[in-house]
């Protein structure tokens, strides 16, 4: 109870936080261009985030945070529009809304689909902003018990959690998962002061920067595997889009899937791991299951609009749970923030709670403030980005490429980063070729060196005897649950049901 | 034995390169034990399990049916990789506006529908924006020019 009752002085000082002048603005910035980012198909958050780290660096850890959070949560709302105006999803969460949001916009209602969309992300975004404020200093409180054996359990839940929960094949996502832990311990080992897998090269000695890998696989990689495809033809049928505001009787429609989307969104945000496309396929899902007009389904129902961009959009808030009250991140993106934040100088975990209250009170009232105003940004101005869709892309990529490179280069001020990068870039095209997804992967690169330590530590308390795992009970109640994540993944009526999804996905 | 399914082949292949490649490095590292992990310890577990998911994704490759590897797209990854391979060499020595022209030139060779009068435009829209966003804006120590 003792939460709730702070609750309002805290978020007070959230609100005079995110209130100032300042961060008002890196607040309205982050979810320009994440909306941006959002509608323009072929870049995601993840590759944006990294990109855009040196525009931060000049910045207060506070204002940084409220920008790059700004970025991603604001690409949930542009990946709807283009998924609505060319069944393209601009961003991965939105593939779902493709299947009935663009059959609206044939049928000519494309306003009241974008409208529903932007509505039902502000009003799950708002009810995800209440939760992370109402579960997050709890959670931290109960981390602050943690040891190493609990950090290291944890982080072996994280990680099985993104390998079942990705798209395509387990094992490959549990071989890029060891791959990216190996990846993640270049460099000196803290405990002896050896370099590991430097071959001699300085410049690599603190390991490779996550924005450099992070860059290569998900900025150069994409860049390649999309100028491969002979046509990225853009047919924008829809110029004009009028009635944005959902009719009443849409939106009476659409209360009930909205409620349930926000709800299976935080579910898929708090898990690790999971996050907002599977948030938003489960959304669809369920809908498809529980509606009354099933038939209406893949035919322009504005519930399977409404649904799954709430989920997608609570799930991209609720990530923050974990990753601010732990310090432990629950996806790639996630890992990026909090790589943000170590640039700053904060180390991430459940002291951030206590010792910065700005800090995260001000990010969670940013985050309403955010959606507010991604909701103005979203309705009337949509025209804008409808134009945005109109840039061809032999303009965009050369432009991307720059941002890359300046991005990847301030990290350090080291051309080898670069280089690196361009390694990376051609390591995460074979991976697009062999169809390994590199998300787990990046998640691992940052706990490697952690779950590592942690792992030491906890076979140094117990004396080399592994049951130190067993014998404490959160411990061992993480790792009972990520054999249930593994077994029920064997279980073969679940992985059929599984692989129907990712097929349905991998439609587009 | 027939390869029914390319990209598990070759994704097994890869784990079981990169689990061997772990384990070979690693050895120069001191193991420890259990009680007192050695910085060899990780790794070489690492690369044992590397091993032996890429080992079991081989032998399922030749039994379940699966993907093929599509057409490699050799002309952008060319060319990209020419664009950074060009910012990193020039950045320290040619300065900041070279190394740009030089990555955007070599991006425009990896698209398929280079427009030289939009090249241009492109890149006086580029350079000057990032200069003025990084250098005047940002503040980055980055010189211009060689000369400068």
């Amino acid at each position: 109870m003792d939460a709730l009752a702070d609750l309002f002085p805290n978020l007070y000082l959230g609100f005079s936080v995110a209130l100032s002048l300042e961060n008002l603005l890196y607040c309205f910035i982050g979810v320009f261009v994440g909306t941006a980012i959002g509608v323009l198909p072929g870049i995601g958050p993840l590759a944006a985030i990294a990109m855009l780290l040196p525009l931060t660096f000049k910045l207060n850890p506070v204002a940084a945070l409220i920008m790059l959070s700004g970025i991603y949560y604001g690409t949930k709302y542009g990946g709807s529009t283009t998924a609505i105006m060319l069944k393209l999803p601009g961003e991965s969460a939105s593939v779902v809304t493709c299947l009935d949001g663009y059959e609206m916009a044939k049928q000519g209602r494309a306003g009241p689909a974008l409208g529903m969309a932007a509505v039902a992300s502000f009003i799950a975004g708002s009810i995800g902003t209440v939760l992370i404020g109402m579960f997050g200093p709890p959670l931290a409180e109960v981390a602050l018990l943690f040891g190493a054996p609990e950090y290291f359990s944890l982080m072996l839940f994280s990680l099985i959690g993104a390998a079942v929960l990705v798209h395509g094949s387990m094992l490959k996502a549990l071989g890029m998962i060891a791959l990216g832990l190996l990846i993640g311990i270049v460099g000196t080992d803290v405990n002896t002061g050896m370099s590991r897998f430097t071959f001699g090269v300085t410049g690599i000695s603190d390991g490779i920067s996550f924005v450099v890998i992070a860059m290569g696989l998900f900025g150069f990689a994409e860049i390649v595997s999309n100028l491969e495809q002979s046509s990225l033809s853009r047919d924008l049928l829809f110029q004009k889009v009028k009635n944005l505001w959902p009719s009443w009787t849409d939106f009476k429609q659409c209360w009930n899937p909205m409620m349930r989307g926000t709800v299976l969104g935080a579910f898929f945000g708090i898990l690790p791991g999971a996050g907002p496309t599977i948030a938003s396929f489960s959304a669809y899902t369920l809908e498809k299951k529980v509606s009354k007009n099933q038939a209406q389904f893949g035919k322009g129902a504005i519930e399977g609009v409404a649904s799954p961009e709430a989920a997608n959009n609570s799930a991209s808030q609720c990530e923050f749970i974990p990753t601010l009250a732990l310090g432990i991140p629950g996806s790639a993106t996630m890992a990026l923030i909090l790589g943000a934040l170590t640039i700053q100088g904060i180390a991430p975990g459940p002291q951030v709670m206590t010792q910065r209250p700005d800090l995260f009170w001000g990010l969670i009232a940013s985050m309403w403030i955010g959606n507010l105003m991604l909701l103005i940004l979203n309705l009337p101005l949509i025209g804008l980005w409808v134009k945005l869709l109109t840039v061809p892309y032999r303009l965009l990529f050369p432009a991307i490429m720059v941002f890359m490179a300046i991005g990847v280069f301030s990290v350090n001020n080291n051309p080898l980063d670069i280089h690196l990068a361009l390694l990376f870039g051609v390591l995460g095209y074979i991976f697009i070729k062999l169809q390994c997804e590199p998300a787990p992967l990046i998640l691992a690169v940052v706990l490697g060196p952690l779950m590592e330590e942690n792992l030491r530590r906890a076979l140094l308390i117990s004396r080399g005897d592994a049951s130190v795992f067993l014998s404490r009970p959160i411990s061992a109640g993480f790792l009972i649950a990520t054999l249930l994540l593994l077994a029920i993944m064997i279980v073969p009526a679940v992985r059929k049901k599984r692989e129907q999804v990712h097929e349905e996905s991998a439609q587009f | 034995m027939k390869i029914k399914s390319q990209e598990d082949f070759w994704a097994g292949l890869m784990f079981v390169f990169f689990g061997v490649f772990a384990i070979v490095v690693a050895r120069d590292y001191p193991m420890g034990s259990a009680l007192r992990m050695g910085p060899g310890y990780f790794p070489t577990y690492l690369g044992v399990i590397m091993i032996i998911i890429g080992a079991i994704m081989t032998v399922r490759a030749c039994r379940v049916e699966g993907g093929k590897i599509g057409r490699w797209g050799w002309r952008p990854l060319l060319w990209l990789s020419v664009a950074f391979a060009a910012f990193g060499l020039l950045i320290d020595e040619a300065g900041f506006v070279l190394a740009l022209l030089a990555l955007i030139i070599a991006s425009s060779l990896a698209g398929r529908d280079t427009r030289p009068v939009e090249l241009m435009f492109l890149i006086a829209v580029l350079i000057t924006g990032s200069v003025a966003l990084f250098i005047y804006g940002l503040e980055l120590p980055y010189q211009l020019f060689p000369w400068s």
